[in-house]
């Protein structure tokens, strides 16, 4: 089955790191708020797997910390992006006209906004927080999900099941809430996961920039960011935050291929 | 009991009906045939209030005495269900195809007739007892992919029936499904009709469906009724041109024998917006006269409950 190998890999990058993420919610190798200056740079061993950076945390459970981090930030604002969108893209499709048009419109001026771009400016406003990147993260997800919601439950509406529901007296909302919603569910699901890839690069950009997470929280942008100043001495500190952020972004890209391969064989059959 | 006297229905320029009149009484069953394009559906989706956006309906519509002239959207939904319901041709379409049919059936009944969830079920099942479904308490649970078409156009009938509406518009309910089905269906449809007292509008291209489902039969052509008149009559002893050339159209065997070539009506449907300006027949018509083209002939009574739009026809009056 080598159709489905990019889903295998992206579920098996998902996975590992969803596993990590979770398990460092209660277990680390290390504790990584614990400084020590005896144990700096040390380099990996069967102590430290990965070494231990400039203040002698070490890396592993900083990366495992981060990670809760880097998920968090994508879920939470995917899943506010995510939820605003769909609901403007069906209400968008569920009223047609001028309501369409309009929303449609206003989506389009929000593709016009780059996310670093709102984020610096959220941080200029409000001064730099995880929550204004989650925002700004979940801003540049609402015009997408108003689009691709809008796109597929206008194909659910011409279906003969969303005219029969019709026929039987069903208001516009509760066709779009029981047929059109769980039909297009799979397409959701599919961009989701992709955006779920940009978002994560997003944050690790944000907190590279100083915008996202705030010190002491661990992420990997800001790991990436304080390496920078060491590349010289130690440049193995940038690598294995960048050798994260490749994997997760990789993975979730991946997953929502082969998901959406999956929910439209069409397709992958045109791409093989 | 539906009256509509002179519906047409325009997008833009294009005429899709014009000036139809019907009148149906409770327990009446009326079939509408013609050809793709003679405006059947239309009229279907007419007295559902279901046109699409771009049309533009005048006439006077009214059903069980409610003017639905000038009705909006939330008075024509209060009327679906309750008063009209409608069921569609293609039965493996009109299932949402992740929900539960014992859950689209239940639907309208909690939403329209306010009824609590264990109701709701107990009425789907009577509704699937009386539309023949077997088994099914079984059948509620299951999904549209796990039923066959005809059990499928059964739950549809079910849904149509929820809420007991008065009338039921039947849009091509048997063109989807095999001969032995669709022969049950009309046989549901007729019974139900007949319990019921209910008004059944069959839309067909079927015409030995037709003949077994209606009492009525209405003979559609680009947008107007050309003949109309009690089933046997009009299909014994078509008078209108093209009728006539419809019936002609059909399979048949004589002498034990199929004939090797049907014979066809000249010439297709033309184009609602090119629709000749007289008669609408006119030039596919084989008895055409000088005034076909340019006088266009009314539906007139011609003896009997029979009707027929036709400068051939004679109005007898009585």
């Amino acid at each position: 089955m080598t159709r489905a190998i990019n889903l295998r890999i992206g579920a098996g990058l998902v996975l590992v790191l969803t596993v990590a993420a979770l398990l460092s919610l209660v277990w680390t190798p290390y504790d990584y708020t614990v400084l020590s200056v005896t144990q700096k740079f040390r380099p990996p061993s069967a102590d430290h797997w990965l070494g231990t950076d400039q203040l002698g945390r070490d890396v592993v459970s900083l990366l495992m910390a981060a990670s809760v981090n880097s998920l968090a930030v994508a879920f939470i604002s995917v899943g506010i992006g995510g939820s605003i969108g769909t609901a403007l893209g069906l209400t968008a499709s569920a009223f047609g006209g001028w309501v369409e048009t309009v929303i449609m419109r206003v989506a389009d001026l929000g593709f016009a906004f780059p996310a670093l771009l709102f984020a610096i400016m959220l941080a200029a406003a409000f001064g730099p927080s995880l929550t204004n990147a989650i925002l700004a993260i979940a801003f540049i997800n609402v015009p997408i999900f108003t689009r691709v919601a809008r796109g597929a439950a206008n194909q659910i509406w011409t279906r003969d099941y969303v005219l029969a529901g019709r026929a039987a007296g069903a208001s516009q909302f509760s066709l779009t809430i029981d047929h059109v919603l769980p039909n297009i569910s799979a397409t959701l699901i599919v961009q989701a996961t992709i955006e779920f890839a940009v978002a994560i690069l997003a944050e690790a950009a944000l907190s590279y920039l100083g915008l996202g997470a705030q010190p002491p929280m661990p992420s990997w942008g800001r790991m990436l960011n304080e390496a920078q100043t060491l590349m010289y001495l130690a440049p193995q500190l940038a690598i294995y935050p960048g050798l994260c952020i490749i994997a997760a972004v990789l993975g979730f890209g991946l997953l929502g291929d082969g998901l959406r391969d999956i929910s439209d064989p069409r397709l992958a059959r045109a791409r093989a | 009991m539906i009256e509509a006297e002179n519906i047409s229905v325009a997008f833009g320029e294009a005429e899709a009906l014009r000036r139809v009149s019907l009148s149906l009484r409770p327990g009446e069953r009326l079939g509408l045939v013609g050809e793709s394009g003679s405006g059947k559906s239309m009229l279907g989706l007419a007295l559902m209030g279901m046109l699409p956006e771009a049309a533009q309906m005048t006439g006077r519509l009214a059903i069980d005495g409610h003017d639905l002239s000038r009705a909006t959207d939330n008075e024509w939904r209060d009327m679906r269900a309750r008063k009209v319901a409608m069921i569609f041709q293609e039965p493996m379409m009109a299932l949402n195809p992740l929900r539960r049919v014992g859950d689209t059936v239940m639907e309208p009944l909690r939403l329209h007739l306010g009824l609590s969830k264990s109701d709701a079920r107990r009425r789907a099942l009577e509704l699937f007892e009386e539309t023949g479904i077997q088994e099914p308490e079984e059948k509620l649970r299951q999904y549209p992919h796990e039923l066959s078409g005809g059990q499928r156009q059964r739950v549809l009938i079910a849904l149509a029936l929820a809420c007991d509406p008065g009338i039921l518009i039947a849009d091509e309910p048997t063109t989807a499904l095999d001969a032995h089905v669709a022969l049950r269906i009309t046989d549901l449809l007729t019974r139900l009709a007949r319990d019921r007292g209910m008004v059944l509008v069959f839309i067909s291209h079927d015409l030995a469906a037709v003949a077994r489902t209606v009492e009525t039969v209405a003979v559609m052509y680009g947008g107007e009724i050309v003949e109309k008149g009690p089933v046997a009559q009009v299909l014994s002893d078509p008078r209108h041109p093209y009728t006539k050339g419809l019936l002609h159209a059909r399979p048949t065997i004589t002498g034990g024998e199929l004939r090797k070539r049907l014979p066809m009506i000249p010439g297709n449907v033309p184009a609602l917006a090119d629709l000749p300006h007289g008669c609408r027949f006119s030039g596919r018509c084989s008895v055409e006269l000088p005034q076909c083209a340019e006088v266009r002939p009314a539906l007139l009574g011609i003896g009997g409950l029979r009707a027929c739009a036709c400068h051939h026809v004679p109005e007898v009056v009585e």
